[in-house]
């Protein structure tokens, strides 16, 4: 990095607003040039925000983004891109159908006498590659590459059509050791050329390995920009998840509660690349919270238990008893529930009524030939809103009218019907207005009490530390420490999560 | 070998063999009389063909094609017979009112985002109805330039016929061939195929290409409405009737996917000649009924669609990564 340099591209004050909603409010960010600036924040802290408006996909509703010193407004990411800002997203935007040399050139190719110069553009893109390190065969389909390959032929078109800024989002999540090293390789080489780079990751280490500083974000905030060396992992987890430690909770007696015999059991349970094999048992009465930060495997970990994702090896045994779930059909007739991440697009129904939302996962199980007749069904749905205080106008309203803290509880509702072992909630509080989450937490506490056994995914430290029995810590996808008793603390969750022998943790790995 | 060439190896290793076990059996069939024919007879299907392929390589489909060609070859006979105009100036009307129809189906699936088949599904009827509003009998032509097209051709050794309107199919092969693989539209086309969103980030203009598509489509369905005109010297709004189905059929023998992104013009031509032959077969063999036609290409598609899901579903080869050291 260039000390002292004058940003290449620089974002003052911006605000944007969704709605109701304010995704980002009053956001300062900078890329000098010859730097590696790594953005982070959890899910919903307005990093895609931020770079959409950086790269032209929206327009800042307050606040501007400058140029090289100049205020600049781009209409869309083509726009930006003649303007020097390349992106390279995740999920490769190029096309797997064609030809290596053509995605490289695709709306630029030579042409004479409107016949493409198809010899001048391979040779073009092999020399191109080369430069990257990379000797492929440019006229073989893209697709037959490997996601690093495709990667770097992303960059390498981003940054011959752009040229000062390349942004990449996520470029690592589906890479390999060997190929975020390549890929690590291919960054510094444009560093050295005085490319400015925004990356964005959930891999911490590959943070502190990269970037020469960090801009953490979190609920549309800036909470700070700072030089990597300068700073710890945990002082960034900490920044992240917004926890002061000084303000500690201690034992919140949860911990002492009573537990049952052992309800669920998840013996060496893993997918290959999605969750190393991990083992955990859950008793009746007991929460085992979930902490991590986001893609440290925790809903891929949920999705394995739930068959969502098959498991390829471990097992699962209900009460004693070896089950096969490969599907959620399998995890519901086993008696598992489920409340997603991503509550409207995964969860609830939203044209269908209060009652329907609820009694849909009974139904399910009971299957086609056991229909319940609608005075059951009102029933059925009137028992669990009254249990669960669901504040609807009436039970036969969309859903999608309710608020999301009562389209939680309806979910919950749906999933109670089918009188469950064991519920897997996943960021139960999410998107709900904190006078909602005291209520959320109240819920889960009464739960436990009455015998289920819960596993809770949640960033909201206070609240998973408000309602665990236990607390099992996921990083880089696997299960990396289980905390009870005295060490159920902010403090401790964090020195776990950020991989800080330092601290104190005394991790019991396994169950 | 490269993945998207295999259905065309198929394709063409089928033609070879079946027009071998056709000459086996009636070794007449192996003269360029009959190659001649193949021509002539399916010029109107393989120039609508053409433009159906580059309709599908970009992931939609065009019904209206048949009907467009109904249309076309009354509007040509409307305008020669009943205007009294002369058949050239007739022929540039013809094309310019089948691309303009083209276009307009082109915006209406890219600007109302309605999918490809309801828009041309409307197209079909709305282009089948007009044929009929405007004269729902057969209008003969008689026309000199009709006639001395039909009896121009060029002699081939063996006493094939090469006639214009299979001059014409193999030209607008030929143009396609290197619209296709050769031109900035032509790779507009298969980038659409592969994804429009990426294709959108990429910098290729969608609008204009989905529309051009869909004119470059309509424009060959009224050549072909030509040709089908010069090859029955007639206007029938009920002529044509399923050649989009033949034409599509066509496509995909030729191995073009019909999820879009791959496919070659030349396996189009393949897919037009087994039709052919399959004809051919079923004229010289004199006893089998004419729908044997169908039943066979209903087999081949299975066959082939069976093929494509076998080459292309199965996991695609990575290939080993050769890093500069």
């Amino acid at each position: 990095m260039v000390e002292g340099a004058e940003p290449v591209v620089q974002a003052r004050g911006i605000v944007k607003i969704f709605g109701q909603h304010r995704a980002l409010d009053g956001v300062d960010f900078e890329v000098r040039p010859g730097e590696v600036h790594a953005l982070l924040g959890e899910n919903g802290a307005g990093k895609s925000t931020l770079i959409k408006i950086l790269t032209g996909a929206y327009q800042p509703d307050g606040g501007e983004v400058l140029l090289e010193g100049a205020p600049v407004r781009f209409s869309d990411p083509l726009d930006a891109q003649r303007h020097g800002i390349g992106t390279v997203y995740q999920e490769v935007n190029l096309l797997p159908n064609r030809s290596v040399a053509e995605n490289l050139f695709l709306g630029h190719q030579p042409t004479r006498f409107g016949i493409v110069q198809r010899k001048v553009i391979e040779a073009r893109a092999r020399d191109l590659l080369a430069g990257y390190g990379l000797e492929i065969d440019v006229k073989a389909e893209l697709g037959s590459y490997s996601v690093a390959v495709q990667q770097i032929v992303a960059i390498a078109r981003a940054v011959e059509l752009s040229g000062k800024v390349l942004v990449l989002d996520e470029p690592t999540a589906s890479l390999d050791r060997n190929e975020v090293a390549k890929m690590f390789e291919v960054v510094g080489r444009l560093k050295a050329r005085g490319l400015g780079i925004i990356f964005i990751t959930h891999f911490l280490d590959q943070v502190f390995e990269i970037a020469d500083r960090v801009t953490i974000l979190r609920n549309g905030r800036l909470i700070g920009t700072k030089v990597l060396s300068e700073v710890t992992a945990t002082d960034v987890v900490r920044m992240m998840l917004g926890k002061d430690l000084a303000f500690d909770h201690g034992g919140v007696g949860v911990a002492e509660a009573m537990q049952g015999p052992v309800r669920v059991e998840f013996k060496s349970l893993g997918r290959q690349g999605k969750v190393a094999p991990f083992s955990l048992a859950l008793h009746e009465g007991e929460v085992v919270g979930v902490a991590g930060l986001l893609g440290s495997g925790r809903t891929e970990m949920a999705r394995l238990m739930f068959g969502v994702d098959p498991a390829d090896c471990g097992e699962i045994s209900v009460g004693g008893r070896v089950v096969n779930i490969r599907n959620p059909a399998q995890a519901v007739a086993a008696g598992f529930g489920f409340c997603p991440e991503d509550r409207k697009l995964d969860g609830i129904f939203g044209d269908l009524s209060v009652r329907e939302n609820i009694i849909i996962a009974l139904q399910a199980k009971l299957g086609w030939f056991r229909a319940l007749n609608r005075d059951e069904q009102i029933e059925i749905a009137g028992n669990y809103a009254e249990a669960l205080d669901i504040r609807a106008a009436n039970h036969e309203m969309p859903v999608k009218l309710l608020s999301g803290g009562n389209q939680q509880k309806v979910i919950l509702a749906r999933w109670l019907a089918i009188d469950p072992n064991f519920l897997i909630l996943d960021e139960p509080t999410r998107g709900i207005d904190v006078g909602a989450h005291a209520e959320i937490v109240r819920t889960i506490n009464r739960l436990r009490e009455e015998g289920l056994a819960l596993l809770v995914i949640s960033s909201e430290l206070d609240e998973v530390v408000a309602y665990s029995n236990r607390i099992v810590v996921m990083r880089d996808r696997e299960m990396v420490a289980e905390l009870s008793g005295a060490d159920i603390a902010p403090s401790v969750i964090v020195a776990a999560i950020a991989d800080n022998p330092g601290a104190k943790v005394t991790a019991e790995v396994g169950a | 070998m490269n993945r998207a060439l295999r259905p065309l190896v198929a394709t063409t290793a089928i033609f070879a063999l079946a027009y071998l076990a056709a000459v086996i059996q009636f070794p007449a069939m192996l003269s360029t009389r009959v190659l001649g024919n193949f021509l002539t007879d399916n010029a109107f299907l393989g120039i609508a063909a053409v433009g159906m392929t580059f309709v599908i390589i970009s992931g939609g489909i065009d019904l209206s094609v048949g009907a467009v060609i109904g249309f076309t070859t009354v509007l040509n006979a409307v305008l020669i017979m009943w205007l009294g105009l002369h058949p050239l100036l007739a022929f540039a009307i013809s094309l310019m009112v089948a691309a303009a129809f083209g276009a307009v189906m082109g915006a209406a699936i890219h600007y109302l985002k309605v999918p490809s088949f309801i828009v041309t599904l409307a197209g079909m009827f709305l282009a089948r109805g007009g044929a009929s509003v405007l004269s729902s009998d057969s209008i003969g032509i008689k026309h000199e330039l009709y006639t001395t097209i039909s009896k121009s051709y060029i002699l081939l050794p063996g006493g094939g016929r090469l006639t214009v309107i299979g001059m014409i199919m193999l030209l607008v092969f030929v143009f396609g061939i290197i619209l296709a693989h050769r031109t900035r539209f032509g790779s507009y086309v298969y980038a659409l195929g592969g994804s429009e969103v990426s294709a959108g980030l990429m910098g290729v203009p969608v609008a204009r290409t989905t529309i051009l598509i869909y004119t470059l489509s309509a424009t060959l369905a009224g050549l072909a409405g030509i040709v089908f005109s010069l090859y029955t010297s007639a206007g029938y709004s009920l002529s044509a009737l399923g050649v989009e189905l033949d034409a599509i059929a066509a496509v995909v023998i030729g191995g073009t996917l019909l999820t879009g992104g791959y496919g070659f013009i030349a396996g189009t031509f393949i897919g037009v000649m087994l039709q052919g032959l399959v004809q051919t077969y079923i004229v010289f063999d004199g006893s089998l009924s004419s729908w044997w036609t169908k039943i066979v290409i209903g087999g081949l598609l299975f066959l082939f669609i069976l093929l494509q899901r076998l080459v292309f579903s199965a996991a695609s080869p990575r290939r080993k990564v050769f890093w500069k050291t």
